[in-house]
C-alpha cells in the first residue's frame, strides 16, 4: 500500500466528512439551543437539494441556487417553527420529535407529487468540473470546493456565536431562557432564528450534495441517520463535537474502505458504539444532557 | 316520544331479529372479501418495491403489467374470465415481500405471482410460492433461482440472468490481455454479476486486477475511487442496481475515471441514465433486456411501444418495465393455452410456450425454466448525438436467444 494512495484516501475522507459536518451541524444547533430533535432534518436536506436545483435552473447559475436555497429553505424552517414547533416547547422531548417525524413524511410525499419519484440530474457547475492534480493523484475540483466552503461556513458560524452580541444572546438563551426573558430579550425571536439557521444548514448540505449524488425524494433518509451518528459521537448539542466527529467519521469510513470496503458503512456505527461505551455523553457533550 | 326500540316492536320486529338483520348487513358489506375466492376472476399477485431506491423501475413494471392485463381483458379475458392484477409494495425487503406474497396466496387467493425486483427479495418470494405450490414468474435477474437448490417446478425466470448479461457485455467490451477491475454491490445481485463477469473475462483471456465490494444502498462511493484508479485497469465493471448505479457512475466520472478506463455495467438502466443525465453516462456500455429504440428493427417492439404509448400518454416503456409486460404476458398466454388456472396445466403450458411479446421469440427452457431470449448491449449516447429526449442509447449488439447462452442443465444441478 503506497503512501500516495493513503493520502488520496485521506482527502476523500475529509471531503466526505465535510458533507457530514454541514448536515450534523444544523441538527446539533437546533438540539443544543432548543432541545428539539429535528427528525425532518433529512427531508429538509432533500428540499434544499431540490430548491437549489430549481433555483439554479431558473437563474441559469448554480451559484444563485447555492446562495438562495439555504436562505429560502431557512425561511421555510422559520415558518415551521412559528406555526408548528413553537407550540410544543416546554413539553417532553418526544412531542417535537413526533411532529418533525410526521413532517418529514409530508415533505417527502409532497416532493414526490410535485417532482415525481425518479431522480433528477443535478449537473456539476461548469467551473468545478474536472480534477485537480494534488501531486499524489487527481481529486475532483468540486469536492475540494465543498471542503473549502464548509470551512468558511464553520468560521463564520464560530465568529457569529463567539464574537457578536447576537451570539452572546444565543449562548445565554440556551443556558437559561428564563433569565434572558427577565433581561428583556425576546427569546422567542432567538429560537425562531436558530431553527431557521439549523434548517438553512440542512438545505446548504442538500445543495452541496446535489452535484455529487443523485437528487431524489429519499436522499435525506440516509443523511439523517449519518447526521445522528455524527451528532451522537460528537455529543448532542455540541458544535465543536459535530465538526470533530464529522471529520472523524468521514476519515474513518475512507480508511476502512481501503482495507475492508464492504465494512465502510458499518464502521460508522461501530465507532458510535465505541465512543458511547467510553463517553456516554459523546466526545464533547455535557454530562446530564445525553 | 316512543323509543327506537318500541318503534321497531310496533313494526313487528323484535330486538333479536334486528340484531340478526344487522349482522347480516355487516356480512354483506364484508362479502366482496369473503366471496372473492368463489368468483371467477383470475387474480395475479404482483409484489414490487414501490418505495425505496428501485421505485422508479418498480412503477414502470406495474404500468407494463397492467397493460398486459388490460390487453387480455379487452379481448374478453381468459376462457371468459377477467384478469385482475393485485399490486403490493414489497418495500425492497425480503421479509415484507414474503409476508405480502403469503397474504396474496392465503387471503386474496391469487392464481399466480409475478414480480419482485431485487435479487434477494425474489428468492424470498420464491421460497413462499415453492412451499405453497403457486406459480411464480420472476422478473428480476438471478442465477441461483435456476439452480437446483432454489428451483421448483413452479418457478419461472422471465428476466435475463447475470450469466447471460455479463457474457454479452464482456464480449463487446473486454479483449484478450486487458486488465479488469470490479466494483460490486455486496448482496446477491452484485455477487452474481461479479461471478458472471469473472467467468466471462477468464474465457476471453483478460486479467482481473482487483475487486471491491461496496455496501448496498451507499450514497457516497468516493472512498472507493482512489483505490480503483491505483489498480490502473483498462475496464471498470460496476455491478450494482438502481440509484447505486447512478451514484457510483456519477462519482467515478467526477474522479476522472473515464479518462483512464472504460466503464461497463451488467445492466444499463434507462431510469438511472435519465436521473443523472447524458454527460455522466456518455460512453458507458451495459446489457439490457429491452430498449424502446428496437422498434425500428423489430415488429413486436414497435407494437409493444405503440400499445404502451396509447395507455400512458405517449410515454415509452423502459427496460425493467418491459419485464412486467413479458412476465405477466407469458403467464397469461400459458393460461390461455391451458384454458384456465389449473396449476399443473399452466406449468405444462409455460414449459411448451413459444412467445414473442416485446423483442422477438422467447421460450422457457424445460430443465430450469429460464427464459431463452435475446440480450441487448447498449452504449449511452452523448448529448449531441441524441435525436430527442428519449434517444438515450445506441444498440451495440443484439445477441439472439439460444440455449448456448445459458449454463448447461447439468451444471445447474438438474437431471439431464
Amino acid at each position: 500500500m503506497d503512501l500516495s494512495l493513503i493520502i488520496m484516501q485521506l482527502f476523500s475522507g475529509i471531503a466526505l466528512g465535510a458533507v457530514l459536518v454541514i448536515t450534523a451541524l444544523g441538527l446539533t444547533i437546533v438540539f443544543g439551543m432548543l432541545g428539539v430533535v429535528n427528525f425532518a432534518h433529512g427531508a429538509l436536506f432533500m428540499i434544499g437539494a431540490y430548491a437549489g436545483l430549481y433555483l439554479a435552473s431558473l437563474t441559469g447559475s448554480f451559484w444563485w441556487g447555492l446562495l438562495l436555497a439555504p436562505v429560502l429553505v431557512g425561511a421555510f424552517g422559520m415558518l415551521i417553527e412559528f406555526v408548528l414547533v413553537r407550540r410544543l416547547y416546554g413539553r417532553s422531548i418526544d412531542d417535537p420529535l413526533l411532529l418533525t417525524f410526521g413532517l418529514s413524511y409530508i415533505l417527502v410525499e409532497g416532493v414526490r407529487i410535485v417532482f415525481g419519484s425518479d431522480g433528477i440530474p443535478f449537473p456539476t457547475p461548469s467551473q468545478l468540473i474536472g480534477v485537480v492534480d494534488l501531486g499524489v493523484g487527481f481529486f475532483p475540483k468540486y469536492r475540494l470546493f465543498v471542503i473549502a466552503l464548509v470551512a468558511v461556513v464553520l468560521l463564520a458560524l464560530w465568529l457569529m456565536l463567539e464574537k457578536t452580541r447576537i451570539g452572546l444572546i444565543v449562548r445565554a438563551g440556551a443556558r437559561d431562557p428564563q433569565i434572558m426573558r427577565v433581561l428583556g430579550v425576546d427569546i422567542g425571536k432567538v429560537w425562531l432564528a436558530i431553527f431557521g439557521l439549523g434548517v438553512g444548514l440542512a438545505a446548504l448540505g442538500g445543495v452541496l450534495a446535489g452535484p455529487m449524488r443523485s437528487v431524489n425524494p429519499e436522499m435525506g433518509t440516509l443523511v439523517l441517520a449519518e447526521a445522528f451518528v455524527v451528532t451522537v459521537i460528537g455529543g448532542l448539542g455540541s458544535i465543536v463535537g459535530a465538526v470533530v466527529a464529522g471529520l472523524m467519521v468521514g476519515i474513518c469510513i475512507s480508511m476502512v474502505a481501503l482495507f475492508a470496503p464492504e465494512m465502510a458503512t458499518i464502521v460508522m456505527f461501530a465507532l458510535m458504539a465505541a465512543v458511547l461505551l467510553v463517553r456516554p455523553q459523546g466526545l464533547f457533550g455535557l454530562k446530564g444532557r445525553a | 316520544m316512543p323509543s327506537y326500540e318500541t318503534k321497531l316492536q310496533r313494526a313487528g320486529i323484535s330486538r333479536r331479529t334486528a340484531v340478526m338483520g344487522m349482522s347480516a348487513g355487516i356480512a354483506t358489506l364484508a362479502m366482496p372479501r369473503l366471496g372473492r375466492a368463489a368468483d371467477d376472476t383470475i387474480r395475479i399477485g404482483f409484489p414490487t418495491p414501490l418505495t425505496g431506491p428501485f421505485a422508479a423501475e418498480a412503477r414502470d413494471q406495474v404500468k407494463c403489467a397492467e397493460l398486459a392485463v388490460k390487453l387480455v381483458n379487452d379481448k374478453g379475458g381468459i376462457a371468459g374470465r377477467k384478469v385482475e392484477l393485485l399490486v403490493r409494495d414489497d418495500k425492497l425487503n425480503a421479509g415484507e415481500a414474503a409476508t405480502r406474497t403469503l397474504e396474496l396466496i392465503e387471503k386474496d387467493k391469487v392464481h399466480a405471482i409475478v414480480g419482485a425486483l431485487s435479487s434477494a427479495v425474489q428468492l424470498a418470494v420464491n421460497e413462499v410460492t415453492r412451499a405453497r405450490g403457486v406459480i411464480y414468474v420472476s422478473i428480476s435477474q438471478s442465477d441461483t433461482i435456476n439452480e437446483v437448490k432454489d428451483f421448483s417446478k413452479y418457478t419461472f425466470h422471465e428476466a435475463l440472468n447475470p450469466h447471460m448479461t455479463t457474457a454479452a457485455v464482456a464480449r463487446q467490451t473486454i479483449k484478450k490481455g486487458m486488465k479488469v477491475a470490479h466494483l460490486a454491490a455486496d448482496y446477491a445481485y452484485g455477487h452474481e454479476m461479479l461471478r458472471g463477469f469473472k467467468r466471462a473475462q477468464a474465457a476471453i483471456g483478460a486479467e482481473s486486477v482487483g475487486e471491491i465490494l461496496h455496501p448496498f444502498g451507499a450514497a457516497d462511493y468516493s472512498t472507493f475511487m482512489p483505490r480503483l484508479m491505483s489498480l490502473r485497469p483498462d475496464v471498470l465493471c460496476i455491478s450494482n442496481f438502481g440509484r447505486d448505479q447512478a451514484n457510483a457512475i456519477k462519482q467515478a466520472v467526477d474522479f476522472g475515471i473515464k479518462q483512464q478506463m472504460k466503464i461497463v455495467v451488467p445492466v444499463i438502466l434507462h431510469n438511472q441514465r435519465l436521473a443523472v443525465g447524458p454527460d455522466v453516462f456518455e460512453g458507458v456500455v451495459g446489457g439490457a433486456n429491452y430498449y424502446w429504440g428496437l422498434e425500428t428493427q423489430n415488429k413486436t417492439a414497435a407494437e409493444f411501444n405503440k400499445a404502451y404509448r396509447a395507455a400512458n400518454g405517449g410515454a415509452i416503456p423502459t427496460d425493467y418495465g418491459a419485464y412486467g409486460y413479458s412476465g405477466v404476458g407469458s403467464l397469461l398466454q400459458a393460461m390461455q393455452a391451458a384454458g384456465g388456472t389449473d396449476t399443473d396445466k399452466v406449468v405444462a403450458a409455460l414449459e411448451g410456450l413459444q412467445y414473442d411479446l416485446t423483442k422477438g421469440p422467447q421460450h422457457y427452457r424445460k430443465c430450469d425454466h429460464q427464459s431463452v431470449q435475446s440480450v441487448l448491449v447498449l452504449e449511452s449516447k452523448k448529448k449531441s448525438a441524441m435525436a430527442n429526449d428519449n434517444d438515450l442509447f445506441a444498440i451495440v449488439a443484439s445477441d439472439p436467444g439460444a440455449d448456448e447462452m445459458l449454463r448447461s442443465c447439468g451444471e445447474l444441478g438438474h437431471a439431464t
